[in-house]
């Protein structure tokens, strides 16, 4: 993939919290201590192709999502939307890029105003970026339903009047509503139970197709996550481990952490054992994140060179780019 | 890692504190008859729970699946009387043939937490946050073993090295808060199985879980349950996990069981139109990108639940008997049980 056909270009990527001191630590004069979420992540986004994110919980896989729509400050790294560097932009540009880039959340049920009647949500996205006169917004929000197939009444109603899948429509309405390029997904389903999810899924698809939308889908779902992507990105510990095609990452996981990742979604086929270890041990924590390949104390095929330096993402035949030393031989066997 | 320890451990448990397990093969364990579960009162009377009866047998695995608000963890707390200070719960929850319903609380103590014990879905909310995790084990021993202090102590060590904390002596005194979301579903079932239970109720155990970490708890409770002949209710909406778990599956809906039966047999041969349509949302095995399946309609609010088969009005096979009458669960085939006047197969053309 080349730069010219990316909208999105992100490389380097790199985010960290600083931990708030106690008194101990300012009496004793300890140095501040940061949590690494993200270390280095760089992602291409093609026009009208969905990426999915999977990893662990605390992988910094929302905080990816929460950078890329400018809700942290960049602080490491570089942004290029449409070839042009996001952080370098004047306010203006800052706002439309704002309208472009959007973000849908995971709680249907804090992520909405509950004193804001659903016409009011979308009303307020509409003058805010001022995509429509005052006298053609009501037309606007009653298309915007239809597109997200909830009735026109649902204008006059608020948040709690919904379900948790009528929510997630009114997230994705408002999202719309601005006409955006990107839509941000972060675990937009995961509140929901299968048959709901299966419809809101169905819309997002469909939608994309419509509208030609990008969408960054961020998910634990392995099972969704393969079924919404044409490219999937392995998150751990802020670093992207192996990303590919959807079908060949699922069929064929080459680092052991995909490996170890995507055979532990259980499948409906009771017979269907899975038959690789599961890991052992739980995600280190991002305060102190394990010298040269972050996931080597947890890695059956580590050797030394893996306490060491820290494998780059390089390509192989066949397969994606993959972060692992040994990831010809892991090929191979 | 706890795999390893885990056979001898249960060994040393079960002589220091139970007596006599219940083995009978001709009775099952738990034996539950016409249960039905209502809150409010007579003029708006909620049925959450509708006339519900199906068994577990020693060591056997029952996974309760549904979706959300069919009932599923009402039916786990109304087994142990959880239910009874909130609302009315009718039928006979029958334990080694005593009927827990009728059971004074004194008695009900007595089985509670000690022969039946329940994880709850929230590892993060069920721990009590200004108790250390030593102290909270400690209260479950005390209550159901006569154990002393330091065998008390003992034994907790042994229940958190059981159940895969590592370097179990030196975390007795920390609190919840300081272990991870996995860690902390570990501390819950080192809880539950504190006094070896013969029944374990698992509300959602690994919902709140990564799959990595759901992969772990499950073969923990897998192999508990092998070890220790113990039986285990799994309340779950992950069909996946089911089946990689339970020996047998019961699907709710809207406070019905509609189908129960052996895993391999609910998975393949589902006949329902409920378990018909679950089934077929599950996004696997499926062309990438394509549309999935989805049930139209949403489940019935249980302030208006329909007259007939509460999933009539969102079934594609129903008849004019399914709006009028209800089904009841009914043997269909060598082991299965269906509620339904017009069962299906999967590939039945009725179900587009």
């Amino acid at each position: 993939m080349t730069e010219n056909t990316s909208l999105l270009h992100v490389t380097n990527l790199s985010h960290q919290f600083k931990i708030d001191p106690s008194i101990f630590d300012v009496i004793l004069r300890r140095p501040s201590r940061y949590v690494k979420v993200l270390n280095g992540i760089d992602l291409n986004l093609a026009r009208g192709e969905t990426l999915g994110v999977v990893g662990e919980s605390g992988c910094g896989k929302s905080t990816l999502a929460r950078c890329l729509v400018g809700l942290y400050p960049l602080q490491n790294g570089e942004i290029l939307f449409n070839n042009q560097n996001v952080s370098h932009k004047t306010r203006a540009e800052q706002r439309d890029y704002n309208r472009r880039v959007q973000m849908m959340f995971q709680d249907p049920y804090s992520s909405l105003n509950p004193r804001m009647t659903v016409g009011q949500v979308l009303h307020e996205a509409l003058s805010v970026h001022k995509m429509r006169s005052e006298t053609e917004i009501p037309e606007r929000i009653n298309e915007l339903l239809d597109l997200v197939s909830l009735p026109r009444d649902a204008a006059d109603k608020l948040p709690h009047q919904f379900s948790g899948g009528q929510r997630q429509r009114i997230a994705i309405a408002r999202a719309l509503s601005v006409e955006p390029e990107i839509l941000i997904a972060d675990e937009l389903v995961s509140a929901l139970d299968v048959s709901v999810q299966a419809q809101v899924v169905n819309l997002l698809l469909d939608l994309q197709e419509r509208l030609g939308l990008t969408i960054l889908f961020v998910a634990h779902d392995l099972r969704l996550v393969r079924h919404v992507s044409h490219r999937v990105a392995v998150i751990y510990l802020g670093s992207i481990v192996e990303i590919g095609s959807s079908d060949s990452l699922f069929a064929n996981p080459i680092h052991p952490y995909s490996r170890a990742l995507l055979n532990a979604a259980p499948s409906i086929d009771p017979d269907k054992k899975n038959t690789t270890a599961p890991l052992t041990g739980e995600l280190p924590s991002p305060l102190n994140i394990p010298s040269g390949c972050a996931f080597h104390g947890r890695c059956p095929h580590a050797t030394e060179i893996c306490k060491k330096s820290k494998p780059e993402l390089k390509a192989l035949d066949g397969h994606g780019e993959i972060a692992c030393h040994h990831a010809k031989e892991l090929a191979l066997s | 890692m706890f795999q390893q320890s885990s056979s001898s451990d249960v060994k040393t448990g079960q002589q220091s504190t139970k007596s006599i397990r219940y083995t009978s093969k001709a009775l099952p364990l738990l034996d539950v008859r016409n249960l039905s579960t209502s809150f409010g009162h007579d003029t708006e009377k909620l049925l959450a729970i509708d006339d519900v009866s199906f068994t577990v047998a020693p060591g056997e695995i029952l996974g309760l699946v549904g979706e959300s608000g069919s009932g599923k963890s009402i039916t786990l707390r109304s087994i142990l009387g959880l239910t009874k200070r909130y609302g009315q719960v009718e039928g006979k929850v029958l334990w080694k043939n005593q009927n827990m319903n009728i059971m004074k609380n004194k008695e009900l103590r007595r089985i509670r937490g000690s022969e039946i014990a329940m994880i709850f879905q929230e590892p993060m909310s069920s721990l009590n946050p200004l108790l250390t995790v030593g102290l909270q084990i400690d209260e479950n021993l005390k209550a159901h073993t006569k154990l002393s202090r330091s065998a008390r102590k003992k034994r907790s060590i042994e229940l958190l090295d059981l159940v895969g904390i590592p370097s179990a002596a030196d975390r007795l005194d920390d609190y919840p808060h300081q272990f991870s979301g996995g860690m902390r579903q570990r501390v819950m079932i080192a809880i539950a199985l504190a006094s070896e239970p013969e029944l374990l109720l698992a509300d959602e155990p690994t919902t709140a879980l990564d799959v990595t970490i759901q992969q772990q708890i499950l073969d923990l409770i897998l192999d508990l349950s092998k070890n220790m002949n113990m039986s285990v209710i799994m309340v779950t909406h992950d069909l996946g996990v089911a089946a990689q778990t339970c020996d047998r599956i019961a699907v709710m809906y809207g406070g019905k069981l509609v189908e129960v039966g052996p895993v391999r047999e609910i998975l393949r041969n589902p006949q329902h139109p409920y378990s018909i349509g679950l089934l077929r949302s599950v996004p696997e095995d499926v062309a990438p990108r394509s549309e999935l399946y989805s049930l139209p309609g949403i489940p019935p609010s249980l302030a208006d639940r329909p007259k007939g088969c509460c999933f009539a009005p969102r079934c594609p096979a129903a008849m004019t008997k399914c709006v009028t009458d209800r089904p009841e669960l009914q043997q269909a085939g060598n082991s299965c049980s269906v509620a339904c006047f017009n069962p299906q197969t999967i590939t039945s053309g009725n179900i587009a």
